[in-house]
């Protein structure tokens, strides 16, 4: 479960201050599928940082199962984000010289998890992510864009995190393999899993159960997703 | 993060480029392998000196004729000119002092030399049948002075293989002719073996004669120049050193030691200082060598921060998963360690085959030994920590929400 409580975040240049984000407050409960949305310089890169445990607020409270995280030096910030928070990137992120295999693997290494266990937690998160298996040795610059996005949620839930935090995880796909990559975060939500979408497009957005709208740095609206767009994987066999 | 882990990220990373990773060890590479070459080469130079001082005998202390000074004036005519040594102190010391082995008085003095015709101008030695056990000479063809022509004053010579050569010519068999030593005849009774002319004079370039005939025939005294005595073991040199001392100062009544009119020379001290001279020689050249070893440190450190920028966003995709600054740091100065240590490896290899052809070539004799293997590999690896720091301490230090947006 995650908790904002009044999140201000100030960017200082010199004498100006720039207000990224003003009294944001919200509570996402776990197995929850919501989507942030918000044109460009909404704020809503820095509110995603800051879930994400990438970067921590001016002020307000910030409580990821139940812990304050607001206040937490780097190296504290980076063990909550290896155990908490599955990220999955627009770009990708994959590093191009090793294997799909061990892309899927490196959260677990920097976790420290015996080699058994990373190797068992790894396939798991691959079947969850519906990559066919003969593609699990290739190297990531082998693959093709949604394939790529889908070793990229492997990874995000290899170390099964408290949430996934997707950032435009459509912008850099076709809008068919896109909706390959909805229709994996709509069957990971079934599973239980909590999802956390980023995106400035309203029809990525309403494939959540719920849509948080970020303008100028504040919470717009904060409402159930209507009409709920759903994808049937039927459509989609590959 | 495991070790084995690290090792095959660093392994991965650093073959990814295989052409840049080569030529920027290549510094490495020849800088540890300059290191290598010098110091071999500096060894063997010590080796080769050490044996030359050696084969002038083992165990060897010298005993030369020290100032010459009136009683009760302060005039001094020079180390080595006085006739302060006799035959006697020879004899005392044979019998007086303990854990000897040989003792080897000797009077030289060069001359005009003529047989058949031919002359050259030689030392001649003086000397006892014991000469060369405490010199380490050995003879080639007949014998040596026996204790009979001592005794007997013999006019008896034992010709170096040098003087053989200008005398008779190379490879003749002079034994039982005649030379002329300062217009006396003395019949050759033997040749030695040619040692090869270095260390304190050519020994092959020498006459030797007994020394009762020097001291009847040539000198007319019995004033001798030298003492050799050979000490039992390396242990025993400074004491049979110390007992020759008060010996020769009670037998020439002298109280103060600062006044002796002898001086005793060890083996030990001369082999030291020659060691001194070459170690100076190896530091010298190990250091200019050393010198293309921070050039080439510089090569790493330049490659590793290139490295680092281009994998920026790698950087930050692995803090946004987890890595703390530690790790991330490690993994690049493991890199770095991994490369310098390779061109250590090469550089090794590299100084190996240098000292050989050296060896082939310039004939000096070179030794590779294991202690500058190994601190080829201490300096080697010392230079990836110390060059790959700055570089993994900035990858360590990005802020992960610039290096993934990094273009």
């Amino acid at each position: 479960m995650i908790e904002l409580k009044g999140v201000n975040k100030v960017y200082k240049t010199g004498d100006v201050e720039t207000w990224a984000l003003k009294d944001i407050s919200f509570k996402v409960n776990d197995g929850e599928f919501i989507s942030i949305m918000g044109p460009s310089g909404s704020g809503k890169s820095t509110l995603m940082h800051i879930i994400g445990a990438l970067d921590t607020p001016t002020s307000g409270e910030y409580l990821l199962d139940g812990k304050d995280v607001s206040k937490m030096a780097d190296d504290e910030l980076a063990d909550i984000r290896n155990d908490k928070i599955g990220f999955v990137f627009q770009q990708f992120n994959l590093l191009p010289r090793i294997t799909v295999f061990r892309n899927v693997m490196l959260p677990l290494i920097y976790a420290g998890t015996p080699k058994e266990a990373r190797e068992e937690s790894a396939r798991k998160a691959l079947i969850s992510a519906a990559l066919p298996e003969n593609w699990w040795t290739h190297h990531s610059n082998q693959l093709s864009g949604g394939q790529m996005q889908r070793v990229a949620i492997a990874r995000a839930l290899v170390n099964n995190p408290t949430i996934i935090l997707a950032d435009e995880p459509t912008g850099n796909l076709d809008s068919k393999t896109g909706e390959i990559v909805l229709g994996t975060f709509q069957k990971l939500h079934e599973q239980g899993r909590t999802i956390v979408l980023i995106t400035h497009e309203l029809y990525v957005a309403e494939h959540a159960e719920r849509i948080i709208h970020i303008v100028d740095g504040q919470v717009k609206s904060d409402s159930k997703s209507h009409p709920r767009r759903k994808i049937s994987m039927k459509d989609y066999k590959d | 993060m495991e070790i084995s882990e690290l090792l095959q990220e660093a392994f991965s990373a650093v073959t990814l480029n295989k052409a840049r990773s080569g030529l920027t060890i290549l510094g490495i590479v020849i800088g540890i392998g300059s290191v290598i070459a010098m110091i071999s080469i500096g060894q063997g130079a010590q080796g080769s000196i050490t044996s030359s001082i050696q084969s002038i005998g083992s165990n060897l202390i010298l005993i030369t004729p020290g100032f010459q000074r009136t009683p009760g004036s302060q005039v001094s005519a020079g180390r080595g000119s006085a006739e302060t040594l006799r035959q006697e102190d020879a004899d005392a010391i044979a019998n007086q002092v303990s854990m000897i082995q040989a003792v080897a008085p000797e009077i030289t003095r060069r001359y005009q030399i003529t047989a058949l015709g031919k002359n050259t101008n030689t030392s001649v030695v003086g000397t006892v049948s014991s000469y060369p056990e405490v010199r380490n000479i050995q003879i080639d063809l007949g014998n040596f002075i026996t204790d009979q022509n001592v005794k007997d004053g013999s006019k008896v010579a034992v010709l170096g293989p040098t003087t053989r050569d200008d005398l008779f010519g190379t490879g003749v068999d002079p034994t039982g002719k005649t030379i002329r030593i300062n217009n006396i005849n003395f019949q050759v009774v033997g040749v030695t073996v040619a040692k090869g002319g270095s260390g304190f004079g050519s020994q092959d370039d020498m006459i030797f004669v007994p020394i009762s005939t020097a001291q009847r025939y040539l000198e007319g005294d019995t004033y001798v120049t030298t003492i050799s005595v050979e000490a039992q073991d390396a242990q025993s040199m400074t004491q049979v050193q110390d007992q020759i001392t008060s010996l020769l100062l009670e037998r020439h009544h002298i109280s103060d030691p600062t006044l002796a009119d002898f001086q005793v020379l060890n083996q030990t001290d001369i082999l030291s200082t020659a060691s001194t001279i070459t170690n100076t020689f190896t530091i010298l050249l190990a250091s200019i060598a050393g010198i293309s070893l921070i050039v080439g440190g510089i090569g790493i450190m330049n490659m590793m921060l290139t490295t680092v920028t281009e994998r920026t966003r790698e950087i930050g995709l692995r803090k946004a998963i987890g890595a703390k600054k530690r790790d991330i740091s490690t993994q690049f100065l493991i890199e770095s360690v991994m490369l310098t240590f390779l061109g250590g490896i090469v550089g090794i290899i590299l100084g190996w085959m240098l000292s050989m052809l050296v060896t082939y070539f310039a004939g000096i004799t070179t030794s590779i030994s294991w202690w500058s293997i190994l601190l080829a590999f201490g300096v080697s690896a010392g230079i990836g920590i110390v060059f790959g720091y700055y570089p993994a301490r900035r990858a360590a230090s990005l802020n992960p929400i610039e290096a993934l947006r990094y273009e």
